[in-house]
């Protein structure tokens, strides 16, 4: 059965690692849900996060897999319920429709949203949390106009205690 | 106190990129290096030319020659194969030996010139992107714009490419770094953080697999290149003979243990032999030791060895369940975990079970191997020619394959009593690679005899490199089993395509005067009445050689596990 799972993974800072490693899915037909890649809390190690909806089985070759490259430190996989993660949303709306409405207040306040930018034409929303939270919003301006929106890649830590790196 | 220095002082030496790639070599003992010259990396050919005393350099006809070559090298000497080639079509030539030693697992050093730093992304001539192209090939590959940058990317390539499970890696040069220059300084490369090459032995794991194999009725060992790659030859004969277990060798397991040996029970796989095959799927303890069950051994998986359970001895945590379920994974360099292995077995023998082999071989003797030993059929058969040289070099001749019929031929009855003396192209099955890895074979171990067993279809695959025998004047014995087909595509065409042998006849060339060309001496046979003086003329003849051997045209491999079969259903004919 296939699920979603985030795969942590630890790495030096090298050009072309991440190309190496997003070629392990490509090998195995494996579409990437997000990615993202930042420094870790330790200088000089870089943490990808990388959603896959896969099987248990296919993600833990694929792990082990990508562990294996010289110059990855550790991949690990986890499901959603063992970590915390978050997506951050930006949304480009018109000012005018939006006012119109006299929405924002309840926007805000609804949604724990928050006003980035506000210009006379446009203004930029961002909200933080799951896909679903972040699409719910996308769906209640839809109406309204959406200029841009853009969601980013999972950032999520590991729910245990283990020191994921060293 | 006085003050203790913990490091000797390593003065280093003003020079340039590419001097510094030749020292670099010097430091890594590798002192035969397989190339092809052009423009992005004639830096390092002219710093070459300094160093011919230290570093022999084989000017091969093609770069696909060149990787094959240095893989025969190292697959011969256990040592890292060294391959130049210039940039574009230079290191796009190389792809296919890289992918070929990363999944037969190759330790080989591949350096490409590359066009300076400035012009990377223009479309600059003969610039291509030969890392990312590398990248799902190599163990490891990089890319070097600085001269300073060049000892420690090469210390740490040679580190990569031979240590845990060997592999291929690339190191791309672009043309400034090896003019640039460099304080040139060499330490050798003993490990860093993000590479753990041999996982920690567990003994409470290697305790597991000791009890299972002890309380086992019809335990049953596989065998694969990872003890060759391990230097665990010894180990693993003592482990086999103290429990008294049969053992089955993979295509690249072949030669870790003599041919004659009376507990090897032969071939796994697809062509393998009738025994192993039906009997995977009777045994109770299955010991995989090296070796990856690759489909062409398993056959259908949902039917393979369910009945037993799987003890699985590698160094790559990645095997593990990768394609069988394993009750007992012991991780580790096998030489180890065998040593470790075998203080915790009893001394065993297991009569019943052996006879079961025995009992199966007769069978396959008798449909099978007798008839191809010693035919009816007036035409010659790969089996017997294999035989006739047999008869002569007494297991003692590294045998170096091709692809196809006539390697599964070779393989299943070639005698092998020494190690490391079977080279072929396994897991990725390259047609052309034969050629190339007998004349590096033959240069990695000059005192042996190299008998390069090859078919018509992929002798014409890197045909070219007869011009770099010749001019090594390396003594490599080249036998053509020429039956004038694709033969193991028309055998499969004939099996399952309804004889459509669509494609697979060839029209072939004069090879014995190809071979003149070259003055390489050659004969071609038909009869069986020449084919015992025309191996020995062969054999007695000083330098290179080319024999042909017009074999059967439409003779078959048999056994055989069709694809997707069981290997219980394993066919004799």
């Amino acid at each position: 059965m296939k699920q979603l799972f985030t795969i942590s993974i630890f790495t030096e800072n090298s050009i072309g690692l991440l190309n190496r490693v997003t070629s392990m899915f490509t090998r195995r037909h494996l579409n990437i849900e997000s990615l993202n890649t930042s420094e870790s809390e330790t200088p000089g190690i870089h943490r990808y996060t990388i959603v896959i909806n896969t099987t248990l089985s296919a993600v833990k070759k694929l792990t082990l897999q990508i562990e294996k490259q010289v110059e990855v430190i550790r991949a690990c996989y986890h499901e959603d319920s063992e970590t915390v993660f978050q997506e951050i949303a930006l949304y480009k709306v018109s000012t005018k429709s939006v006012s119109e409405e006299n929405l924002v207040e309840k926007l805000i306040r609804d949604n724990h949203a928050r006003i980035l930018s506000f210009q006379e034409d446009y203004m930029f929303i961002e909200k933080t949390g799951h896909k679903a939270e972040t699409q719910e919003l996308l769906e209640f301006l839809k109406p309204y106009g959406v200029l841009e929106f853009v969601r980013s890649g999972r950032v999520s830590v590991i729910k245990p205690t283990e020191a994921i790196t060293e | 106190m006085e003050a203790v220095l913990t490091k000797p002082v390593t003065k280093t030496i003003s020079t340039t990129g590419a001097d510094a790639v030749l020292k670099s070599l010097i430091a890594e003992d590798a002192a035969l290096v397989f190339g092809y010259p052009g423009g992005a990396i004639m830096p390092i050919y002219d710093a070459l030319y300094n160093y011919q005393q230290e570093v022999s350099h084989v000017l091969t006809r093609h770069e696909q020659g060149a990787v094959h070559a240095a893989q025969g090298y190292a697959r011969a000497t256990g040592e890292v194969g060294v391959v130049f080639a210039t940039s574009g079509p230079g290191a796009t030539n190389l792809i296919t030996g890289i992918a070929d030693a990363m999944i037969d697992s190759t330790p080989l050093v591949c350096i490409t010139g590359q066009v300076a730093s400035h012009l990377l992304g223009s479309d600059a001539f003969q610039e291509i992107d030969i890392i990312s192209i590398s990248m799902p090939v190599t163990k490891w590959n990089v890319q070097v714009t600085k001269a300073e940058d060049l000892p420690k990317a090469i210390a740490k390539a040679f580190y990569i490419a031979k240590s845990g499970r060997p592999g291929p890696v690339l190191i791309d040069i672009t043309k400034d770094a090896q003019f640039g220059a460099v304080d040139f300084c060499y330490e050798k490369c003993e490990g860093f953080r993000s590479y753990k090459p041999v996982p920690r032995l567990e003994l409470t794991q290697v305790k597991k697999a000791a009890e299972m194999i002890n309380n086992a009725q019809r335990p049953f060992v596989l065998f694969g290149q990872g003890v060759l790659l391990a230097g665990a030859e010894k180990e693993f004969k003592t482990f086999i003979e103290k429990t008294g277990i049969p053992a089955a060798w993979t295509l690249l397991g072949l030669s870790a243990l003599p041919t004659a040996h009376p507990l090897n029970v032969g071939m796994l796989g697809m062509h393998g032999n009738y025994a192993p095959n039906i009997l995977t799927n009777e045994c109770d303890v299955l010991i995989a030791i090296g070796m990856r069950f690759d489909d062409r051994v398993t056959g259908d998986l949902a039917q393979y060895a369910k009945q037993a359970k799987v003890i699985h001895l590698d160094i790559d945590p990645s095997e593990i369940n990768k394609n069988v379920a394993v009750d007992v994974p012991v991780l580790g360099d096998c030489r180890e975990s065998l040593e470790q292995l075998t203080t915790q077995v009893h001394m065993n023998s297991h009569p019943i079970w052996l006879e079961r082999f025995q009992e199966l071989a007769a069978i396959e003797n008798e449909q099978v191997i007798a008839p191809e030993l010693a035919p009816a059929s007036a035409d010659l058969k790969m089996g017997e020619v294999i035989n006739q040289i047999n008869q002569i070099t007494e297991g003692n001749a590294i045998l170096v394959t091709d692809v196809g019929q006539h390697q599964m031929v070779a393989c299943r009855y070639t005698q092998f009593n020494q190690s490391k003396t079977n080279i072929t192209s396994g897991g990725l099955g390259t047609m052309g690679f034969c050629l190339p890895a007998a004349l590096g074979a033959k240069l990695g171990a000059p005192d042996k005899e190299v008998i390069a067993v090859i078919g018509d279809g992929g002798f014409q695959m890197c045909i070219q490199e007869l011009g770099t025998i010749f001019q090594t004047r390396a003594a490599v014995k080249i036998v053509i089993l020429n039956n004038s087909f694709l033969g193991m595509v028309r055998q499969w065409q004939e099996l399952f395509f309804d004889k459509r042998y669509s494609s697979t006849e060839l029209e072939n060339p004069d090879f014995i005067k190809i071979a003149e060309g070259y003055s390489i001496k050659g004969k071609s046979i038909t009869e069986r009445a020449d084919l015992a003086e025309a191996v020995k003329e062969m054999l007695d003849h000083e330098g290179s050689y080319l024999l042909e051997v017009h074999v059967g045209k439409e003779d078959n491999v048999f056994p055989m596990v069709p694809t997707g079969s069981s290997v219980a259903d394993i066919r004799l004919s």
